[in-house]
């Protein structure tokens, strides 16, 4: 795309009566379109009678909100320059963090490995820490595909519904225990991820994007509706928990709290499941990383950069796109099957479009293909939304929001540099902006 | 033979609301080259409003049902409109030339937003209206007691959509707006070279797509009854399916795909299962990009090597 | 000639709906020699490029590849990347194809895909890091610093590929498509967009290419100056058809190439052949 200078912000010297002009413009649109939508509540009653009633002192204040909203923003564009709120921070600061970003992944995984140490005793945040790091395994998965082939994925959420369905069939159905189900539940998801790359892969673009949305769709409404199977929206429950090389983590005679000799705790097994996704999630990083570095990677980020380039150097392009779709969906695969064992109750809910779209975000929010970004952002993505815990309605409209905002902010994400993956004397970052997205 | 001219009507009906939703997609896409995820919530804004005006003007004591109908249909038409327009403005403006995610994002979170603002705006029960087109004409009565049956409300949507894809044809082939528009699809630089307005010829994109969409919530709110705050991911997946499904950017791709969507998904609850529809619309997408990547309409890409 | 020829193109033709791009155009390549196409814009030679390398399938004719070792393939009956993999056919872009966010070292990574891939015994040794696969990478690592070194941009190897100036960025791709080990290379229009010191250089990697490397080149050109000097053999196109060929001396002085190239206006004509010589 090419750049047009913006033509929006060409009245940053305006004095106060043209921000006044402004605020009034929008507090006006502001009124008209929450006018009926605010300022009138409608409620089926009882006989299914519509009723409503006005709320015009809701629809006052918001429309108050917004014109003083827009008198601070439009002094805080002024006070500090064109739009780019790149521009808030300074480069020194990027250096600086450049710099930080050095350590900041090891002091990251030191302070992962302590977390059950330091918050034992806080069963909420060992929960918290466990949904971000699936959070963080699914969105290493998805970079695969997305962050490093280019391949845009809005279905993501199949594969990890895949592996949740494996391991709870298999398990309820032929008792297999969760190490023998893990393995099996990434293989079926990366199978069905060949399944569907295969006709697919050839799609160009939005088609591929909406290929891949409509497979999600698929697969959780066969989940609904093959009820023998599946149990249909009642989902699946009793799934067994996992165990440390078959010694259950319970109350039991030969629980290894038992063994141990011990007294038993349930914490016992929260802190092993916070140990094994996070060894789960380290194994997805450390792969990828040599994934990165062999042919096969430098083949998935090239068809990022230039699928005809490629097929003229003689890589088949058809086969290595399948080999990023599969082993995301293979990462996808395994995060479901943790999934299932943590929750020992899964139904089609927890696989809506919405999951899709979250870790979607979580890997652009990142920086494509950059693997400590990733793990900010599900950080700061799952961490945020708990923030917002109380607010139970408004959670879903903040986020959205903060997702508008942030894509806004940093349309590239967190971590706005490409590491080389072999150099002769020194590797140096490359910027995004030279990174291309991929066509697919 | 009844049964299967029943379902045609009922098939090309749904079909129209697809395809009036699907045209808003497809232009956006025509001309900022953004999937504008956003757009089924636009849909589902466009039936709440038309609900409570209804309900309004009801309150109010008319009772013309053609007067209401008017006045409904601008009412929702307009507010949704400036609904689009608000929503270019704040989250996919400042993208434009930002990296193709970005924007895509950028919507997915607004889908977020009006959903959910509109859940905690007017409450997550279904709203359900009183029919208020009735009757209708008995096209065919088999011996064996099987009717064919065409009700009014059928043929107003019908009408309308083709009234307005009327309206909309000559807007995008005779208007100045339309000649801006689709010099905006070619090479926006070159557009904005020539003294084409960008800015405002992609507002006007969106403030038509949503005016559509508004209408596509109105009939729809008017054919089954009730609208609720969720909808509008749905109706917008399918719409969105029946956009690329047509060949996206292809206006009449967009109503041709609408249509086959509307009748896939008939056919197949009639037929087969109710349960598996919405698997059979997917599919046959699937199935017909495979065939034909760039959809029916949609021009097939030549790549520049 | 015949049983030199890298490269026989037989009565190729290429139609486009009803538009005919190119016309049985029959010509041939020597081994181990640099073989020009050249004519006015829009004579079809990118379209012949892109049947060559498998980009198009040719409506009809034949293109036959002849290995050092006898072996022929068919090239129209192969597609895109097969033609680069197995029959060793490497080619350039007009509008350059590099990987722009990734460093120099990579681009040449990347073109040794295939040897490295077997090498890491498709990922699975790879990924385990057996001594065999650590041992190619380094050979291919040291393939690629020799061209690096050969295109005079040894001291750019981790730079980001988008990040070099026009002139490195063409030679970059030169030195990528090599890096496959190709046996015939394919240039379209490497000299577009060079100055006169750039395009000299152009002239003496390519010579330098066929003498010691003894790799066959078959390129596109407009530069007059570069066709001239490193050319053994021209082949020249109008409208899709093949009008003359000879070596650059006999092309120079025929009437026809005069008279496609600059219409009737022979003078300037004149002037640009012999800008050449």
């Amino acid at each position: 795309m090419t750049t047009i200078p913006q033509t929006t912000h060409a009245s940053r010297t305006a004095g106060i009566p043209s921000i006044l002009k402004t605020a009034v413009i929008n507090a006006l649109v502001a009124l008209v379109l929450f006018s009926l939508m605010v300022g009138i509540r409608t409620e089926a009653g009882s006989d299914g009678q519509l009723t409503y009633w006005t709320r015009f002192g809701e629809l006052a204040s918001l429309v108050a909100v917004v014109f003083g909203g827009s008198i601070v923003i439009e002094l805080l564009r002024q006070w500090i320059g064109p739009s780019g709120a790149e521009r808030l921070v300074p480069p020194a600061v990027h250096t600086g963090m450049a710099f930080v970003g050095r350590f900041l992944a090891p002091a990251l995984l030191i302070f992962a490995l302590l977390v059950p140490v330091i918050f034992y005793n806080q069963r909420y945040i060992l929960d918290l820490a466990i949904l971000v790091l699936t959070y963080v395994m699914l969105g290493w998965g998805l970079n695969v595909v997305v962050g490093l082939a280019g391949l845009l994925d809005l279905g993501y959420v199949a594969f990890y519904a895949v592996g949740a369905y494996s391991y709870a069939l298999l398990a309820t159905n032929f008792g297999w225990s969760f190490w023998v189900c893990l393995p099996l539940a990434g293989i079926l998801a990366a199978f069905w991820g060949m399944l569907l790359g295969f006709p697919v892969l050839r799609l160009r673009g939005d088609y591929l994007a909406i290929v891949t949305l409509a497979f999600g769709e698929i697969i959780r409404l066969v989940i609904i509706n093959w009820q023998e199977l599946t149990g249909g929206p009642n989902g699946v429950s009793g799934i067994p928990r996992p165990t440390l090389l078959g010694i259950p983590l319970d109350n039991s005679d030969d629980g290894l709290a038992a063994k141990l000799g011990i007294e038993y705790s349930p914490t016992h097994r929260i802190v092993f499941l916070f140990y094994l996704i996070l060894a789960m999630a380290l194994l997805t990083n450390w792969v990828t990383i040599r994934l990165r570095r062999l042919p096969i990677g430098r083949a998935w980020e090239a068809l990022r950069e230039d699928e005809v380039a490629c097929r003229a150097l003689g890589i088949n392009t058809t086969s290595t796109k399948l080999t990023a779709f599969a082993t995301g969906a293979m990462f996808g695969g395994f995060a479901g099957a943790f999934f299932a064992t943590r929750q020992g109750f899964i139904s089609p809910e927890s696989f809506t479009f919405q999951e899709s779209a979250l870790v979607l975000a979580i890997v652009v929010l990142g920086g494509m293909g950059s693997q400590l970004g990733v793990a900010l952002a599900a950080l700061t993505m799952i961490g945020g939304f708990e923030l917002f815990r109380g607010l139970e309605t408004y959670r879903m409209l903040v986020f959205g929001m903060a997702m508008v905002l942030i894509m806004i902010w940093r349309p590239r994400g967190l971590i706005g540099h490409r590491a080389p993956t072999v150099f002769l004397t020194k590797a140096k970052a490359i910027s995004s902006d030279l990174v291309k997205e991929g066509h697919g | 033979m009844d049964y299967f001219a029943q379902q045609l009507i009922n098939g090309l009906v749904l079909g129209s609301i697809y395809g009036l939703i699907a045209i808003g997609y497809t232009m956006v896409y025509g001309i900022v080259g953004m999937i504008n995820f956003a757009h089924g919530d636009i849909f589902m804004i466009g039936g709440f409003i038309a609900l409570i005006t209804f309900l309004i003007l009801i309150s109010l004591g008319l009772t013309a049902i053609p007067v209401i109908l008017l006045v409904v249909l601008l009412v929702s038409m307009a507010i949704t409109a400036l609904y689009g327009w608000t929503i270019e403005r704040i989250a996919y403006r400042p993208l434009r030339h930002s990296f193709r995610l970005a924007p895509m994002l950028s919507a997915i979170g607004m889908s977020f937003v009006l959903t959910n603002y509109s859940q905690v705006a007017q409450g997550a029960r279904v709203k359900p209206i009183p029919p208020f087109i009735t009757g209708g004409y008995t096209l065919h009565e088999s011996p064996d007691g099987f009717v064919i049956q065409l009700s009014n409300i059928q043929i107003m949507v019908v009408v309308t959509t083709i009234v307005l894809l009327a309206i909309f044809t000559w807007l995008v082939s005779r208007t100045r707006l339309g000649r801006d528009m689709r010099a905006c699809e070619q090479d926006q630089t070159m557009a904005a070279l020539l003294g084409v307005n960008v800015d405002r010829t992609i507002s006007m994109t969106f403030v038509i797509g949503a005016a559509l969409a508004a209408v596509a919530g109105l009939m729809y709110l008017l054919y089954y009854g009730l609208v609720d705050f969720f909808m509008g991911f749905v109706a917008g997946i399918k719409a969105f399916t029946a956009a690329v499904l047509g060949g996206i950017g292809s206006l009449p791709g967009a109503m041709l795909g609408g249509l086959a969507i509307g009748l896939i998904e008939t056919f197949w609850s009639a037929y087969f299962s109710v349960e598996y529809k919405d698997v059979a619309a997917f599919s046959i997408l699937i199935v017909v990009l495979i065939f034909m990547p760039t959809g029916l309409l949609g021009r097939p890409e030549v790549e520049k090597v | 000639m015949s049983g030199e020829s890298i490269l026989k193109v037989d009565k190729l033709t290429m139609r486009f709906g009803g538009i005919v791009a190119v016309h049985e155009l029959s010509f041939a390549a020597e081994r181990r020699k640099i073989t020009a196409l050249i004519g006015p814009n829009g004579a079809g030679k990118t379209t012949v490029f892109n049947c060559i390398t498998g980009f198009y399938k040719p409506s009809g004719g034949t293109i036959r590849l002849t290995h050092d070792d006898g072996r022929q393939i068919a090239l129209e009956r192969l597609n895109d990347f097969r033609i680069a993999k197995q029959a060793k056919v490497a080619r350039t872009f007009q509008n350059i194809r590099l990987f722009p966010g990734m460093t120099a070292l990579e681009n040449l990574m990347v073109a040794q895909h295939n040897a490295l891939m077997r090498a890491s015994g498709f990922t699975f040794l790879g990924l385990i890091g057996v001594p065999t696969y650590r041992s190619a990478e380094a050979s291919a690592i040291a393939l690629a610093t020799e061209w690096l070194r050969r295109v005079n941009l040894l001291d750019r190897a981790d730079d980001a590929a988008g990040n070099l100036a026009y002139g490195d960025q063409r030679r970059l791709e030169i030195a990528r498509a090599m890096c496959t080990e190709p046996a015939l290379l394919c240039l379209d229009e490497p000299a577009a967009g060079l100055n006169a010191r750039e395009s000299a250089a152009l002239s003496e990697l390519l010579l330098s290419i066929r003498n010691e490397l003894g790799t066959s080149i078959l390129l596109i050109e407009h530069d007059m100056s570069v066709v001239m000097e490193i050319s053994d053999h021209i082949v020249v196109m109008d409208h899709g058809m093949k009008i003359a060929q000879g070596s650059p001396r006999e092309v120079r002085d025929d009437p026809k190439v005069i008279a496609a190239y600059l219409g009737t206006d022979e003078e300037e004509a004149i002037a640009v052949m012999e800008s050449g010589s």
